[in-house]
């Protein structure tokens, strides 16, 4: 098949060989399973089982909640002993709302939903649908839900459904055992995706570091000439699925925009045996494939874990450390996250769970940049990440985003190849951070001037109102020159008393309920709060001045279309608030690293204080 | 095991090397050329040499304390050593000790640490003191020394080099020992309206030139070992390619054009590329990262840039050799390339809107 070439890219060392010949095994089901209700880009699920509920294994616990969300399954069969908050499985170690199972040791299933005899009769509507009930999410590590995904034929032109099993971070072998282990499943799963998604074409993306998984998959594709198996070169960062549908296809996405776009959609493996799963014998989301593995490992293993495992069982599963690790991280070490604890939940997105040595992961002082260029080289977004940078560390977050910070997917390529030793991607997703709370401050901004104007409208309306109808009183009593009292509350209370005149005058008959249109045609800031016809002015326009805060929140919604494209981004993306914590964390860290070193960094804190020059060394 | 790894950002992995390992392939690649500069130019080139590199280091560790920075780390960086080295390298092998002494300070000082350090200055530090001498002390920086390699008769001993580089009677008579550089001569005898075939034969031969074995600068003369060291750099991936390749290419190509136009006035590229030190700043000045474009598409600019310069200069100025003044001139130009000449990024057209594609329900291709 041919292939296209992309543009930059790293050749990290592979170290796969650590696990790569462990076949997949199940680990002993633990004494206790803590399962978040927080495990994709989305809403939370919301509990459907209360404390001291039993459940079997399957039963859903959780309902996902609204258009991007998943519903959450018990692994095993148990009581819930618990709904409360537990550490998630994030650098900030914030606690998620969390339901902690007690395993009953039978690991009885619960009724599940029937197969779908023919999958590929059935309407794609119903197997997108059992996808998503069966809380599928991007096993990658982006933990879109599959289902939305599936249902982009409404959306898109489609014609194309690529199977991401490029697997390019380094140490991770999840994805080429169940490749191998499993080819005709993942085809499986792969076809009905295909059916669902309406598209004739399925290609499988696979480095050529994986040739077991590649002739695993080609014999398996053999009774269907609609799947294609594909070498690529072995480059990270192929898995991104972007640069993935490059490589196969030649056809670049447009910035900002989906593989959909151009009518591809891309799965990652895990996801297709997990649809597998789910369409050929109903069984829900409630296990996955972690590879454990790293130089501090002293069995490493491809464990299919339930979700909710702690971290620690593995550790110990695997022998525990032979050394002690710098670096306990989930996903590979490209762009996984390091762990505080080792007591935290698996979770549906996590394909590794890494504890590295020093030698493996040195520690190196960030030193001033030397301009080599072998960032821009190597940057397969075709970025300039040494400009980014100056311009980050000088807080002018709009240069950066001018020469594409927002193209920047946080592969960690520059960082990997910088003979500084510079953070670079870190000061990249600093700046993304700012980015989402300067967008939010300007929505809010924006929000509150449209209040004002709102606000000031409704003011002059009242006067006029008032004025009117002082008119009016006054023709009328001119009229009536025997009516002796004049209407006391005019005084009184002005606002309600125009309110409650019954009709308006004759001078202003469209704007019987200004609120209305006036909110619509403002609704920049979506969710305004409108006002019911029926309320009184006074109390609408009370009620919009008190908006502010709450009505312009940022709209969730913004940041999940953001992740459809995100290749292999981990919740990092999609928190903002979190993935700051980690951030100064990170940085202060990195500070203490480098002692009095002369790379100042961009501080979250006091960032305009840091520029270039005098300030260097502390 | 709570707080059991630091939280450190990913990537953590990296690899390997750092700018200490690119400066010290750099010096890698300029010994050979530098050995034998030193021979040929015998014990007074070696001391020169020594004082240079010697202040530059002391030169830079005085900047950083008073900037009150840490000196182990970026003395140990090995910018600096490498700024006198190259500084060295474009000396008269035979100047005075403070020539050296004062190079260092302007290049390290004036040219670095003032800017900033490592990584901060426009121009090339080396370029910028040469330059600086040049001007400021024309006899000292114009004397060239006929090779008189460590061991021939006549050449200077220890103490005789000792004396020559750092003053006192040395019984040596400097100026019976000097004669002008190929390219000075030739500029020379033009000038007094002489034409190319009857210079040409009074000038040193190809090979004399390309081995280094005529007056020059201590490291520039030997356009073989110089070009070695080069494609070394370019074998470890320390320099691209496209900066030589485009400094080089341009100046033959200007060269052969204007001798074809009148071979009695214009000497041929062998000449331009072998006479005097294009090779030098070809593969060691014109590609310092810091003061270089980042992208390929501008390295190749800048390096066009530098040719044509040099040849330029070279032809039509008042200098016979440009290569220092046109590295500094288009140092000068970097911010302008490299704000123009950027990579298209992914998903975009080249003047940065997002791609656009009819939609089609076709694969377009097989």
């Amino acid at each position: 098949m041919k292939l296209f070439r992309i543009r930059g890219g790293v050749h990290p060392e592979e170290r796969k060989v650590l696990s790569a010949e462990h076949p997949i095994r199940d680990i002993p089901l633990p004494d206790v399973l803590h399962v978040p209700l927080h495990q994709h880009v989305g809403t939370p699920a919301q509990p459907v089982v209360e404390r001291g509920d039993l459940v079997k294994k399957g039963q859903q616990l959780a309902k996902d909640d609204g258009v991007v969300s998943a519903p959450v399954h018990a692994p095993t069969s148990g009581k819930v002993i618990g709904i409360g908050m537990f550490a998630a499985p994030h650098p900030s170690g914030l606690p998620v709302r969390t339901i902690t199972l007690k395993p009953d040791g039978l690991d009885e299933w619960a009724e599940l939903p029937p197969p779908i005899d023919d999958p590929f009769a059935a309407p794609p509507e119903e197997i997108a649908r059992r996808v998503a009930e069966s809380g599928i999410v991007g096993m990658g590590g982006a933990t879109f839900p599959s289902a939305i995904k599936l249902n982009l034929r409404e959306r898109c032109d489609l014609h194309t459904l690529v199977i991401n099993g490029a697997e390019c971070e380094p140490y991770l072998t999840c994805d080429d055992r169940l490749m191998r282990e499993f080819s005709e499943q993942v085809i499986d799963g792969a076809r009905v995706m295909a059916h669902a998604l309406g598209v004739g074409r399925i290609i499988f993306g696979v480095e050529r570091n994986k040739p077991g998984a590649l002739d695993a998959l080609r014999k398996a594709a053999r009774p269907f000439p609609e799947v294609k198996v594909a070498g690529l070169p072995t480059r990270y960062p192929m898995g991104s699925e972007k640069h993935m549908v490059q490589a196969l296809t030649g056809r670049e996405t447009p910035s900002r925009g989906l593989t959909a776009d151009i009518g591809i959609v891309v799965h990652n493996v895990a996801t297709a045996f997990a649809a597998y799963e789910a369409v050929r014998h109903g069984r829900p989301l409630i296990s996955r494939v972690v590879t454990v593995s790293g130089g501090a490992i002293r069995h490493p293993a491809n464990l299919r874990v339930p979700v909710g495992t702690s971290v620690r069982a593995l550790l110990d599963h695997c022998g525990g450390f032979t050394e002690k690790p710098t670096r306990l991280l989930i996903g590979g070490p490209m762009m996984g996250q390091p762990l505080p604890s080792a007591d935290v939940p698996v979770v549906k997105g996590m394909n590794g769970l890494l504890a590295l040595t020093r030698r493996e992961a040195p520690d190196a002082m960030a030193m001033p940049c030397v301009r080599c260029g072998t960032c821009v080289d190597i940057c397969p977004c075709g970025l300039v990440p040494l400009d980014m940078m100056a311009h980050v560390r000088r807080d002018d977050i709009s240069a950066a985003l001018k020469i594409g910070l927002g193209e920047c997917m946080s592969c960690g390529s520059c960082s990997y190849v910088c003979p500084s030793h510079i953070p670079l991607v870190q000061y990249f997703n600093h700046a993304k951070g700012r980015m989402k709370v300067m967008a939010a401050d300007e929505q809010r901004a924006e929000g509150s001037k449209a209040l004002a104007a709102k606000r000031a409208e409704r003011l002059e309306r009242e006067l006029r109102a008032k004025k009117e109808m002082l008119a009016r009183r006054k023709a009328e009593s001119a009229k009536k020159k025997r009516a002796a009292k004049p209407p006391p509350e005019t005084m009184a209370a002005p606002p309600k008393a125009a309110a409650a005149t019954p009709s308006p005058p004759e001078t202003e008959p469209p704007k019987t309920d200004p609120t209305m249109p006036l909110a619509n045609a403002e609704s920049r800031t979506a969710p305004m709060p409108e006002t019911a016809p029926a309320a009184p002015i006074g109390d609408a326009a009370i009620a919009a001045d008190e908006a502010p805060t709450g009505a312009v929140e940022v709209e969730p919604l913004a940041g999940v279309t953001v992740s459809v494209d995100d290749p292999s981004g981990p919740a990092l993306a999609t928190d903002a608030a979190l993935l700051r914590t980690l951030q100064e964390k990170a940085l202060e860290k990195r500070r203490q690293l480098d002692g009095a070193s002369a790379q100042p960094e961009a501080s979250n804190v006091h960032p305009a204080e840091t520029g270039k020059g005098g300030k260097d060394d502390r | 095991m709570s707080g059991l790894t630091p939280l450190v950002p990913a990537p953590f992995a990296h690899q390997g090397g750092g700018v200490t390992r690119l400066m010290v392939l750099v010096m890698v690649a300029l010994t050979p050329a530098t050995g034998y500069g030193l021979y040929l130019f015998g014990w007074p080139a070696i001391f020169l040499f020594l004082v240079t590199v010697l202040s530059a280091v002391v030169f830079e560790a005085l900047s950083l304390v008073v900037g009150g920075r840490r000196v182990g780390p970026f003395l140990g960086d090995g910018s600096a050593v490498l700024t006198g080295w190259i500084l060295a390298l474009t000396l008269p092998p035979w100047a005075p000790w403070w020539i050296g002494v004062v190079g260092a300070f302007i290049a390290v000082v004036i040219g670095k640490q003032v800017f900033g350090g490592l990584g901060q200055n426009l121009f090339n530090p080396a370029m910028v003191a040469r330059v600086a001498l040049l001007i400021s002390f024309p006899l000292e920086m114009t004397r060239w020394m006929q090779p008189l390699p460590i061991g021939t008769p006549g050449a200077p001993g220890i103490l005789d080099g000792l004396a020559i580089t750092f003053g006192g009677g040395s019984g040596i008579d400097l100026d019976a020992l000097s004669g002008a550089s190929a390219l000075g001569h030739v500029k020379t005898e033009l000038d007094r309206g002489l034409a190319l075939p009857d210079i040409l034969p009074s000038v040193a031969s190809w090979e004399a030139l390309g081995l280094g074995q005529v007056p020059g600068s201590l490291g520039e003369t030997s356009a073989a070992l110089l070009l070695i060291g080069g494609l070394f750099l370019l074998a470890t991936r320390v320099i691209r390619w496209q900066i030589p390749v485009a400094m080089l290419g341009s100046l033959a190509l200007a060269a052969t054009l204007t001798h074809l136009i009148d071979p009695a006035r214009y000497p041929d590229a062998v000449f331009h590329l072998l006479g005097g030190s294009a090779m030098l700043g070809a593969f060691f000045i014109a590609t310092d990262y810091v003061t270089s474009p980042v992208t390929a598409r501008g390295q190749l600019i800048f390096g066009a840039g530098c040719g044509v310069l040099v040849f330029v200069i070279r032809t039509w100025a008042g200098y016979p050799e440009g290569v220092a003044f046109a590295v500094l001139l288009m140092n000068a130009m970097v911010p302008l390339i490299d704000r123009w000449v950027r990579p298209r990024v992914f998903g975009r057209t080249a003047t940065g809107k997002p791609l656009s594609y009819p939609s089609s329900k076709e694969p377009s291709d097989g």
